[in-house]
């Protein structure tokens, strides 16, 4: 593939490194990736993954700008609030990279649209706030082998972990099922630092990077925690479930199923 | 006996189990908690009933809900 003018300047800073090149951007520029939540971890990684110069970004949220987002969400801006967020993201991502095809989906995500929506995506990122999202994600990635990132932050903490199918733990390893709602705080209930969601939603871009150019060591196999009170990481390593009951040798999850209603954190 | 809590050795009694040491480790959601011994998950309904032997290394694994 060959470069304008303009695209050898815009992504001069990512070809002069050995390890992306003109071979690795050409990957970028024509990766699929698809962000569920335009909130605190969806704003960082779609504005990296826009910048970056990924050709396609997709967006799933069902909600609207409100005020109290702004503190974190910062694709979002005070002139928006009110409107749609997957609307008011493509603004944002337009007006960074115009070069990006951005897709809305406005709506939430459902065990009936789920496998429609992650077709055509290369990776998935799990910016969502609710634990139902979070596992019908990893269950419907796992099912369609579709590789992702998860993360959850709250307070001054946060945490990641990268699934890759055929290789590691999936979410459901670590987590057998959703607590019932309201059992574990919420943003909401327990507030959020907005950094928090910059620093681990950057690294979720990063993770989406490295898979989409195929360099470096992804987070399989691991939860990375970080502790910014303590400013502590910690990369602990996960085994998988001998009997998981999505990804292991018996599985008795065959396909997506929505859990109880979430427990929602203010999005 | 020496285990290691979360990457740290610490000093416990002999004949520990992992719902004791859930406790003693004074773990925020103890019913919600996921546990890793020596590199492998212990199910929720045998933490009364492992027992801990020195050198063991435990993690906990907390649900984390937000990103909105």
């Amino acid at each position: 593939m060959s470069f304008t003018n303009e695209q050898l300047e815009r992504y001069s800073r990512h070809i002069i490194l050995q390890e992306i090149g003109a071979r690795g951007q050409s990957k970028l520029l024509k990766a699929r990736v698809l962000i569920i939540g335009a909130g605190g971890l969806g704003a960082p990684a779609a504005l990296y993954l826009a910048a970056a110069g990924v050709g396609t970004i997709g967006l799933v949220d069902g909600d609207a700008v409100d005020l109290s987002n702004l503190q974190r969400q910062i694709i979002h801006s005070t002139r928006t609030i009110g409107q749609s967020k997957v609307e008011s993201a493509r603004q944002t991502l337009a007006a960074l990279n115009p070069e990006v095809k951005v897709l809305t989906h406005q709506g939430l995500l459902k065990a009936d649209n789920v496998l429609e929506l992650f077709r055509d995506y290369d990776f998935i990122i799990d910016g969502t706030d609710n634990f139902p999202a979070k596992f019908l994600i990893n269950d419907a990635c796992v099912l369609t082998r579709k590789p992702f990132s998860h993360a959850g932050i709250i307070r001054f903490q946060g945490q990641l972990l990268t699934y890759v199918p055929g290789e590691g733990p999936c979410y459901r390893c670590v987590f057998e099922n959703p607590p019932p709602p309201d059992a574990v705080p919420t943003c909401r209930q327990a507030g959020v630092v907005g950094a928090m969601g910059g620093v681990i939603g950057s690294l979720q871009a990063m993770e989406a990077i490295k898979y989409l150019v195929g360099v470096g060591r992804l987070l399989t196999g691991f939860l990375l925690t970080y502790d910014a009170l303590a400013m502590e990481f910690r990369k602990i390593k996960l085994p998988r479930r001998k009997n998981c009951a999505v990804c292991g040798p018996e599985p008795t999850i065959t396909e997506p199923f929505d859990h109880e209603p979430p427990a929602a954190c203010e999005l | 006996m020496n285990l290691v809590i979360a990457g740290q050795t610490k000093e416990y009694p002999e004949g520990l189990t992992v719902s004791r040491l859930i406790e003693a480790e004074k773990v925020a959601t103890p019913q919600y908690v996921s546990v890793s011994l020596n590199d492998e998950f212990v199910k929720s309904g045998d933490f009364g009933s492992t027992v801990l032997r020195e050198g063991d290394s435990v993690e906990f694994l907390y649900f984390m809900g937000g990103g909105g």
